[in-house]
């Protein structure tokens, strides 16, 4: 049983989504939803401690054929760290869902909503844990297809998520054909889709154009996909439109699964020898995270609406991780896997406390939170100390996230980006003191409708919250766990 | 005998115990505030003790979050000064702040005394934190808790003021502070205070000055010129909180960062054998002498006050600048003169306001008449703020002076000069009118003896005496730095 735990990471959430499409009865397509995910989490967790505990990678050969002929499952340090945020994040927000959906999706689509919601997470995991390269494709497209049904059934309450949902289609087909025809002309130049095997066979050929172009390529579509300026603009308007558990559940955790991919593309098969990479992608990915962290964070501070406010400020947090991997040494690496595992659960977070009041009032606006923290303090004070790990306070995870950016940037001596990389993230200061300014000094304006919060509410943004201070007091784990994943694509394995 | 680690816990926990306490007895005021007092002056005994024991090199770790980042406390000779100032005046504000908020009928008073027993936890922690990171950490609690007590009266002008206050500490903190410190974490691979600096060797000098920079102008509490704004904004607070907290805890909890800094981060010798500290001095000279030129000009008396404490907070980081062992010294001493008598000269002008409802120098003539006792406290007081001996300013003066002097730096001495010749001017004017100006008919300050409460003014009377006893006790003040 242990032994086939790479599949079924996969395959329970990918299974269970058909079945659940038939449980029409009130409220079980929830609970059946809850305890896959749940299920999916032990999984990861097991894998987790299965990889750090022996420190090998677990290969698993899908039907029993052997790579590079058959399709194989890798669990190494990297995806071990990885798939515990997608299935802990897609845990929590599930458990979120239960309220979240039934304040905002029709009764009749409750199970259809469900079966797209594991696709989606099934699709997600199975991108990380995949050795080949087109199942990548496959599972990028299992989790966007779903995506972007769930995120017009936003519709139900506002017609512009249709627009939105249409908008976010058109752009992630786009970005997926591009990684295909990147992936065709490796397979042209190789015969292989196998990660490992591809690794092996470019280190051949890789000076030629073909290969450039095939790297570039797969770059572009996972720069769409993991929405880095200037690709983002489908992020805003799909996160904010869809429905509040859906955000939460993207925001935290889809673009997250897109960068995974692209430094398992980067780093574990073309390898850091490789010219294209070293010399190009680099600069590449540092000038355009630079320029995504202040656009981001400038759009978050002038914008209203907090779901879009905090997708804005997700473009700003994607541009800190595309810095981390762009410095190309392993302490940047690592930077950017810490900041991917402590953003997602601050996003998860922020978007499960704004659902409560989006729930409520349809959309949350600084108008709609004026004097809210009075009459829910607990949501109010979840999205305080989101925002103040978003600034990097010590004691929150955002700080370690910080330090560990900070560090690998100067010790690479790129100083004035260290600046500007700290400058940007200050700036995140003025957006989240709006909000506190909004919710806190100013009075609830009369006639606005009273807001209202029960604990089952506030909990799953809470459980978020805890951890976010947690993994910001403990960090040590979390720290040697993103040392360990960046050492796989260091370590002489490319 | 106490342990020292008990006097950690005890100087941390008390001032939380009380806010605790105020918590609890809400419904009871006179439990309240008594309850508060006691605690207090078992602070100030702790605090004392402490100080006369000296440090021993415990130290108490409370949080590891990485080998090289813990939320720790490790008691040395300048923070040890510091909570034994903050220590001692906080029960004595505490009398005065009961007496005052009775007197002028505030609102809230338990929301004031409890954020107010928060603001001292915080400056406890701050004086015995024993890394950059705990010491970071508490100053934004130290601001954060404060912000209640600025705004407290809830207008408009003083949520305008609070979001200047707000503003300026959290943003200077946030982006100049933290870098800093992270700055220091990569070069110096610690946080922790040690004697003699953690950087020398470690970092090339021509980066240094850039790196005290992120720290003198981090540090806004320092009221550094051009980041002071914040502290004439709040002084629309309360006098109590202007008198403890921007006179004592704040604003000392700023300098003594920047002093901890200069001594256990750069380290004193590291300062003087690269120079990167030439350029503090002329800013803090600056700010000595503009702040003062400013204080000059303004006829509210607390905004006076507030200039005037920009000013001797420029002496400090002067101190820290020079960077010699004697300067060093003397800008600690300053640490607690300036304290003793800038919080008497507070407490003065809040007697003056409970006493005759008056804020403007100018309606004053004539009011020492009426208020003997408190204009002579004020008096003493501005007397050592001057540098008069016998009285406990005039040892950190002079040894200020003795460091320039070190330093062959003839023109801090002329700054140094020329702004006691201020400070006599903006000071003395006010006791002057007060004693010797003719009142005005049918103003308030025309009639017969009438002085504030009695809670207004023994305490006043003590930090006055305070300052004389600073001066002939001073050898028990004086801490050395080595290098």
């Amino acid at each position: 049983m242990m032994h086939h735990l790479p599949i079924l990471q996969v395959i329970v959430p990918l299974l269970a989504a058909p079945l659940i499409a038939l449980l029409r009865g009130r409220e079980i397509a929830w609970l059946a939803t809850f305890i896959v995910t749940g299920v999916t989490f032990v999984i990861s967790l097991l894998l987790y401690y299965q990889v750090s505990e022996s420190g090998a990678r677990l290969v698993y050969d899908l039907g029993g054929w052997a790579a590079p002929l058959g399709i194989v499952y890798v669990i190494d340090a990297a995806s071990a760290l990885v798939l515990p945020i997608v299935t802990g994040i897609g845990f929590v927000v599930t458990l979120a869902a239960r309220h979240l959906v039934t304040a905002e999706i029709d009764q009749r689509d409750h199970a259809l909503f469900f079966t797209a919601w594991l696709l989606t997470i099934a699709g997600m995991l199975g991108q990380v844990t995949t050795g080949d390269a087109f199942n990548i494709f496959v599972f990028l497209e299992i989790s966007s297809l779903s995506a972007y049904a769930l995120v017009a059934m936003g519709a139900g309450r506002d017609r512009r998520a249709l627009p939105a949902a249409f908008n976010y289609l058109i752009l992630g087909t786009v970005g997926a054909t591009f990684y295909v025809i990147g992936l065709g002309l490796l397979y042209m130049l190789t015969g292989t889709l196998n990660l490992d095997d591809l690794a092996v066979r470019l280190a051949d050929i890789e000076q030629t154009r073909a290969a450039y172009m095939a790297m570039a390529f797969i770059a572009l579509g996972l720069f769409l996909k993991m929405a880095l300026f200037p690709l983002h603009f489908w992020l805003v308007p799909a996160y904010s439109f869809a429905p509040s558990a859906v955000a939460a559940l993207m925001a935290a955790t889809a673009t997250k699964v897109s960068v995974y991919v692209l430094v398992r593309l980067m780093f574990g098969v073309f390898g850091i020898g490789f010219v294209g990479i070293s010399e190009g992608l680099g600069t590449v990915l540092l000038t355009l995270g630079i320029i995504g962290a202040f656009v981001g964070t400038l759009a978050a501070i002038i914008e209203t609406d907090l779901k879009k406010l905090f997708a804005q400020s997700s473009i700003a947090q994607l541009g800190y991780m595309a810095i981390g991997i762009g410095i190309m040494t392993p302490a940047g690496l690592a930077a950017a896997f810490i900041h991917l595992f402590n953003h997602a659960l601050m996003k998860g977070a922020l978007f499960l406390a704004i659902g409560v009041i989006g729930a409520q009032t349809g959309r949350a606006t600084m108008r709609t939170i004026e004097g809210a923290g009075r009459q829910i303090p607990m949501t109010m004070t979840a999205i305080l100390f989101g925002g103040l790990a978003l600034i990097g306070v010590p004691l929150t995870a955002g700080f370690i996230s910080k330090l560990y950016l900070i560090r690998a940037l100067l010790e690479s001596d790129f100083w004035v980006l260290a600046g500007l990389t700290f400058v940007s993230s200050a700036l995140a200061l003025a957006y989240v003191w709006k909000i506190v300014e909004a919710a806190w000094l100013k009075p609830r304006p009369e006639g606005a409708p009273d807001l209202y919060e029960t604990p089952m509410m506030w909990l799953p943004a809470w459980l978020l919250v805890i951890a976010t201070i947690g993994f910001g007091i403990f960090a040590s784990p979390l720290i040697n766990g993103a040392v360990q994943a960046a050492a796989v694509f260091f370590g002489g394995q490319s | 005998m106490l342990h020292s680690e008990t006097l950690i816990y005890a100087l941390l926990g008390l001032p939380l115990v009380a806010s605790l306490g105020v918590l609890l007895l809400r419904k009871w005021p006179n439990l309240r505030d008594g309850q508060a007092v006691l605690i207090g002056l078992l602070t100030a005994a702790c605090a004392i003790e402490f100080f006369a024991r000296g440090a021993d090199g415990t130290s108490l770790t409370l949080l590891a979050m990485t080998p090289s980042l813990s939320i720790s406390f490790t008691p040395e000779p300048l923070g040890l000064l510091f909570a034994l100032v903050a220590g001692c005046l906080w029960p004595l504000a505490t009398v005065y702040t009961i007496s005052y908020l009775r007197g002028v009928h505030e609102d809230n008073q338990t929301r004031f005394m409890f954020f107010y027993a928060i603001a001292i936890h915080a400056a406890m922690a701050i004086a015995l934190s024993g890394n950059l990171l705990t010491l970071f950490v508490f100053y934004e609690i130290l601001t954060f808790s404060t912000y209640p007590l600025v705004t407290h009266k809830g207008t408009e002008d003083a949520r305008q003021a609070g979001r200047v206050y707000l503003g300026i500490l959290v943003a200077s903190s946030v982006v100049f502070l933290l870098f800093g410190i992270i700055g220091v974490w990569v070069i110096a691979g610690t946080l922790d205070f040690t004697a003699g600096g953690i950087l020398a060797g470690k970092i090339d000098p021509i980066y240094v000055p850039f790196l005290l920079g992120l720290f003198a102008f981090g540090i806004g509490k320092a009221a550094l010129m051009p980041l002071h704004r914040w502290l004439p904004a709040a002084m629309v607070a309360p006098t109590p909180v202007s008198a403890l907290l921007h006179a004592v805890a704040v604003v000392k909890a700023g300098v003594f960062t920047v002093l901890k800094v200069a001594i256990y981060i750069f380290g004193l010798d590291f300062l003087t054998s690269t120079g990167a500290s030439e350029w503090l001095i002329i800013v803090a000279s600056f700010s000595i002498l503009a702040a003062s030129i400013v204080a000059l000009r303004k006829t509210n008396l607390k905004a006076r006050l507030a200039y005037s404490t920009v000013s001797q907070l420029g002496y400090i980081v002067l101190g820290a600048a020079l960077a010699s062992p004697l300067a060093a010294s003397g800008a600690a001493l300053h640490i607690a003169t300036h304290a003793a008598g800038k919080i008497t000269l507070f407490f003065c002008a809040g007697a003056i306001y409970v006493a005759h409802h008056l804020s403007d120098i100018k309606d004053m003539d004539g009011l020492g008449r009426r208020m003997p006792i408190t204009y002579g406290a004020f008096a003493l007081a501005a007397l050592s703020i001057i540098g008069v001996p016998p009285l406990g300013g005039a040892w950190s003066k002079f040894m200020l002076m003795g460091g320039a002097l070190d330093g062959q730096h003839m023109l801090v001495l002329v700054v140094l000069m020329v702004s006691s010749l201020l400070n006599l001017v903006y000071l003395g004017e006010i006791v002057l009118r007060g004693f010797f100006a003719p009142a005005k008919a049918g103003s308030v300050a025309d009639g017969g003896y009438a002085e504030a409460p009695w809670a207004c003014v023994v305490p006043l009377c003590i930090t006055a005496l305070i300052s004389i006893l600073l001066f002939f006790s001073v050898d028990f003040f004086i801490l050395s730095f080595t290098g």
